[in-house]
């Protein structure tokens, strides 16, 4: 299985960017002239699945994959983990498999610069890495100034985002354990695009499985400055009939805006006035992590704007963006939509390594959500290339019925455990 | 019998019987004859039933099934005739051709690990 145990675990997290290398690397030069190099940067769900395609479409290529962290905590499950429904060894997972099974170099370190006219990576410990081929996954960064009173300090000691699974996780974690019953929980989402959509709303529908069950007199109220939400109907009509009065959602014209935060004072102020709340989990607006910046990567919004056809980037050649920090038209920020993406880079990639097309991208996204143990729901999307970039296939995807009977909902639940099981298999083991 | 347990039973049987070919490597996939269109279309589905199609949960395993199979059933979940949660959701997103590819894709890869080609 690709979990670990918890005293591995806890080791991987305390190595966490010390360096830590894992397989080959440094096994002399570049290798022959002719062997093709792609470097990957980030190992998460798009870094790694590219790297790990990439060697099982050609194993001629040589593919280094550079990862700062030793364990990566997965976002999909983290809201899990808060009902106690996963533990953090299970929803972790660690780069041996890529590096001893599948013959990729990994290296713990961080990529710091980018020279795209000469095809170098630079790293933190101070390393330059070459290549022909260069793919960019480096998730999410947060925009820390959007809500004044909000900061990286705040979120490491009050008031987690939890929206980087790991210790933000644990953070958010500890506080709702520690939260006496009749609490109030304060969950605000961003507004659009963010990472994982529906992420928000799970997460607000497994802490009220928790509170039901140990602290019944608590509530849930989500301050969204969004007039709707993923997968509001099915959310809405789940919480009902699960979490009677428990889960209160103000959206942009309710209350729902946050102008500020009060770390000392915990609350939260909005345009309709001020919210206390006991354990307040702020998930603020975000941008494509900090090297698609310094690489010059991103446009005016924040992100990078790529070809579809093999995500190659728009602004740099032979430099690929997959993932969150990509721009992929109708595609959500999901794990599942940014391992999608990496294997259409990586069959890209390796058409364009011999000089050939890359063939037409086939896009696909599932994302599952908890509402409660038994039961689950999804949403599903086929994309294609057309000249208006990646849309939807009209006719396909969508989601569960809003009618769909009890042993639809607790069937959609044992697939989303099944899902998390191979799609974590798929990329990292 | 609820629907779900007589998927899961289904799934449950797939799932046994493909622990006797995990660990193959990939040969197959990098053979010379595969057609690049329908090897991009048929790596999304390793998202959900895992890595060439082997699943190691209770999703059904793709892996070893004919292209026969693969094709009528894809077709099925497409027009409806076969019920399911998600399937004919994304069986909606391909056209027949696109099917045909992906069911060549699939079949192709069990027979050249040379383990359980074929089966139905």
């Amino acid at each position: 299985m690709s979990s670990i145990s918890r005293r591995d675990f806890n080791k991987l997290l305390l190595a966490g960017s010390a360096g830590v290398a894992f397989g080959v690397f440094g096994s002399g030069s570049q290798g022959f002239a002719a062997q093709k190099r792609v470097v990957v940067i980030g190992g998460g769900f798009g870094g790694a699945a590219t790297a790990k395609y990439l060697k099982k479409l050609d194993p001629s290529i040589t593919v280094t994959l550079v990862e700062p962290k030793a364990a990566y905590a997965t976002c999909p499950f983290s809201n899990w983990v808060l009902a106690d429904l996963r533990t953090m060894p299970q929803i972790t997972q660690t780069y041996s498999a890529l590096a001893h099974r599948h013959g990729i170099k990994v290296i713990g370190d961080t990529a710091t610069a980018i020279d795209p006219v000469k095809g170098t990576v630079t790293l933190k410990g101070g390393r330059t890495l070459g290549y022909d081929r260069l793919v960019v996954s480096p998730g999410i960064d947060f925009k820390w100034s959007a809500i004044e009173g909000y900061s990286q300090a705040l979120a490491e000691s009050k008031m987690p985002h939890a929206y980087q699974a790991g210790v933000q996780t644990q953070l958010l974690h500890k506080q709702l354990h520690a939260m006496k019953d009749g609490g109030t929980v304060l969950i605000c989402p961003p507004a659009n695009p963010f990472r994982c959509p529906p992420g928000p709303y799970e997460r607000a529908s497994l802490v009220a499985h928790y509170l039901k069950k140990k602290k019944p007199n608590s509530k849930v109220i989500i301050l969204d400055p969004k007039e709707k939400f993923s997968k509001q109907g099915l959310f809405t009509k789940g919480w009902q009939r699960l979490y009677p009065g428990m889960i209160e959602w103000r959206g942009a014209t309710t209350g729902g805006k946050i102008l500020s935060v009060d770390g000392a004072a915990m609350t939260v102020k909005t345009d309709l006035g001020e919210v206390k709340g006991d354990v307040i989990n702020i998930i603020p607006p975000q941008k494509a992590g900090q090297i698609a910046f310094t690489a010059g990567l991103t446009d005016e919004s924040g992100w990078c704007p790529v070809n579809p056809m093999s995500f190659e980037s728009t602004i740099h050649k032979n430099i690929h963006v997959i993932g969150d920090a990509c721009k992929a038209g109708a595609m959500p920020k999901s794990g599942f939509a940014a391992s999608s993406q990496g294997k259409v880079a990586a069959a890209a990639i390796v058409m364009l390594l011999r000089g050939q097309e890359p063939a037409p991208p086939s896009l696909v996204n599932t994302c599952y959500s908890l509402v409660g143990t038994d039961y689950g729901i999804s949403v599903a999307g086929v994309y294609q290339f057309t000249a208006n970039g990646i849309v939807e296939i009209p006719g396909s995807g969508g989601l569960t019925p809003i009618d769909a009977s009890d042993d639809q909902l607790a069937q959609e639940a044992m697939f989303a455990e099944g899902w998390y099981t191979n799609i974590v298999r798929d990329i990292w083991g | 019998m609820p629907s779900y347990l007589q998927a899961s039973l289904v799934a449950g049987m797939v799932a046994a019987a493909s622990v006797t070919c995990s660990s193959q490597g990939y040969g197959a996939s990098t053979a010379a004859g595969v057609n690049p269109r329908g090897q991009v279309l048929s790596l999304s589905c390793a998202g959900c039933h895992g890595t060439d199609g082997k699943s190691a949960s209770i999703i059904p395993s793709i892996y070893g099934k004919s292209a026969e199979y693969i094709e009528s059933a894809l077709k099925d979940f497409k027009s409806g005739a076969r019920v399911s949660t998600v399937m004919a959701r994304h069986a909606k997103g391909y056209s027949d051709e696109e099917i045909h590819l992906i069911a060549e894709y699939f079949g192709s890869v069990g027979k050249k690990t040379g383990k359980t080609g074929g089966r139905k």
